[in-house]
């Protein structure tokens, strides 16, 4: 055997095992390889529907952009506000954390009818602005709205993973720079930078990742501009076009889990 | 003299925006519930009426949705748990491709999975159209924290000698597993079920392509108040997540850190 004394035998570990394996080769690895073989039947050429059709390479790109987007805001926000939080000694740091992560918690939708609240038509921003004698303005259903929204359920994963990040880091490191006369700017380049490299890149891929399969937000607020998710909604549920609904669903899981690979592969941590 | 370890103000006030950023939706959403005209605003007074309306129409999705976090804990409990065992002691290649592919289901979006899923079991009616579905949707998606959370508690250099002691003094692996290993691991199991549970009674993305008009959740509640109905009823559906989710997710991170003080090695 050669496990070591401890280690239990082999059919213990199957017996262990094989429920989990069952549940998870039924209900997960059988349905995906339907799902994976779907568009075939229509064509080899369905796989790659995304590419060669514009309606759904603008809606892939759209996603791209607006995830690439959300990720590099919520990491500078994130990294500011958690670098901030973790040095800071006031009286509510506790509770400004906790409520500053509360959003975790919250289904996609919610935070679609948050953005509805702020920015639709009987928003706030429109009374404000109203009162203010510019008109009302509405952004909820568009790229900013979007764009916001993703961001209210970004912010406070990275939040919380700086925060954690920031306390532990190593204050000598950052002492020894401030004496050798090195300025802000250079202490946050060279100290922080570095040693919230990690941390950033696991948070990166995560937020990337949540923010190209986020499906209830968008659904919330309807938008204008179309994202991946939806597109494939529609064509399952409204034009019932399986293949093409797979073939999309295919190229969105297979970008999704490709980040979250890579970056598991250079940084060593898992981002969930 | 400066504190170095102090913030500069700049910072500060990017976090203050922040922080209003958060919290003024929520706090918005509360006083939209509670109003009696949200276009007319606190003026036109108080109510619960919002409240009850949404009692009526979407309170079963409420119980609905804690049954089936429970139950999706506990299929975590009874299928994970021993997996994660298995997982955390086996060391042949197998082991680690199942590893591998069981985290899947958190990097592919849920659309996709449950897509996966109607394409293969949504002929079955009866399966289909029964909180089962969603059940098996919220479990696929849920156990790779599950089995990673408490695997890694697993796999302890002091739990194998426990073990091994266990084993010398003839305890078979029925005791063993139910009367060592598993109190050992115990705080993780309880942080793995909290994380399963939240995740559960949140979910959307799969959940709303496998319900059915009989079959709905808290957050399927939510995007149907909210897509057909007064921003007073949406704001009260909230209110009414905020109020009974919130507390009690609370209440259970409470009784974990109470867990791990307690037991935890």
């Amino acid at each position: 055997m050669g496990h070591g004394g401890s280690a239990p035998s082999r059919p213990v570990l199957l017996a262990c095992a094989a429920p989990a394996v069952a549940f998870f080769a039924a209900f997960w690895l059988l349905p995906v390889a339907l799902l994976l073989a779907l568009p075939a039947a229509k064509g080899w050429d369905t796989y790659f529907a995304v590419l060669t059709h514009a309606r759904y390479l603008q809606s892939l790109l759209q996603t791209l952009g607006l995830s690439l987007a959300v990720t590099l805001a919520t990491l500078v926000l994130g990294a500011l506000v958690g670098i901030t939080l973790a040095r800071q000694r006031f009286h509510v740091r506790a509770l400004l954390l906790s409520l500053l992560t509360l959003p975790l918690s919250f289904p996609g939708v919610i935070v679609g009818f948050f953005m509805i609240l702020l920015g639709g038509r009987q928003g706030l921003v429109a009374d404000l602005s109203e009162a203010l004698g510019a008109g009302r303005t509405t952004f909820a259903y568009g790229l900013t709205g979007l764009f916001l929204a993703y961001l209210y359920f970004s912010l406070p994963r990275a939040i919380a993973t700086y925060t954690a990040a920031a306390g532990s880091m190593d204050a000598q490191l950052e002492e020894a720079a401030r004496s050798l006369g090195a300025s802000r700017w250079r202490v946050a380049r060279d100290v922080w930078v570095p040693e919230l490299a990690a941390t950033t890149l696991a948070c990166g891929a995560i937020v990337f990742a949540t923010a190209m399969g986020a499906f209830g937000t968008a659904f919330t607020l309807s938008a204008k501009f179309e994202v991946l998710p939806i597109t494939i909604y529609n064509e399952f549920t409204n034009y019932a076009n399986f293949a093409l609904a797979a073939s999309l669903s295919i190229t969105l899981g297979l970008i999704t889990w490709m980040v979250l690979w890579v970056s598991r592969r250079v940084s060593g941590t898992t981002a969930f | 003299m400066r504190n170095a370890r102090q913030a500069p103000a700049l910072l500060m006030a990017l976090t203050a925006l922040v922080a209003l950023f958060m919290i003024a939706p929520i706090a918005l959403s509360v006083v939209a519930g509670l109003v009696n005209n949200y276009s007319v605003g606190l003026k036109s007074g108080l109510t619960l009426r919002w409240l009850g309306e949404v009692w009526e129409n979407y309170g079963g999705t409420v119980g609905w949705s804690l049954v089936l976090a429970l139950l999706c804990v506990l299929g975590n409990l009874l299928l994970g748990v021993p997996c994660a065992y298995a997982l955390a002691r086996s060391r042949s290649r197998w082991a680690r491709l199942f590893e591998e592919l069981l985290t899947l289901p958190v990097a592919v979006p849920g659309l996709a999975s449950a897509l996966a899923l109607i394409l293969a079991y949504g002929q079955l009616s009866g399966f289909r159209q029964s909180f089962a579905f969603i059940l098996v949707g919220h479990m696929v998606f849920t156990l790779p924290f599950m089995v990673r959370t408490v695997g890694s508690a697993f796999q302890k250099n002091e739990l194998r000698s426990l073990e091994e002691a266990a084993r010398s003094l003839g305890a078979s692996f029925a005791q063993r597993f139910l009367g060592v290993l598993v109190p050992a691991v115990l705080p993780a199991i309880v942080a793995g079920s909290l994380m399963v549970f939240t995740l559960s009674v949140g979910e959307f993305n799969l959940t709303w392509m496998l319900h059915t008009p009989l079959t709905r959740t808290l957050p399927v509640g939510l995007a149907d108040s909210y897509a057909s109905m007064r921003i007073e009823i949406g704001s009260a559906y909230t209110l009414v997540f905020l109020i009974v989710i919130l507390p009690m997710l609370w209440g259970l991170q409470a009784i974990g850190t109470f867990i791990e003080k307690h037991h935890g090695t």
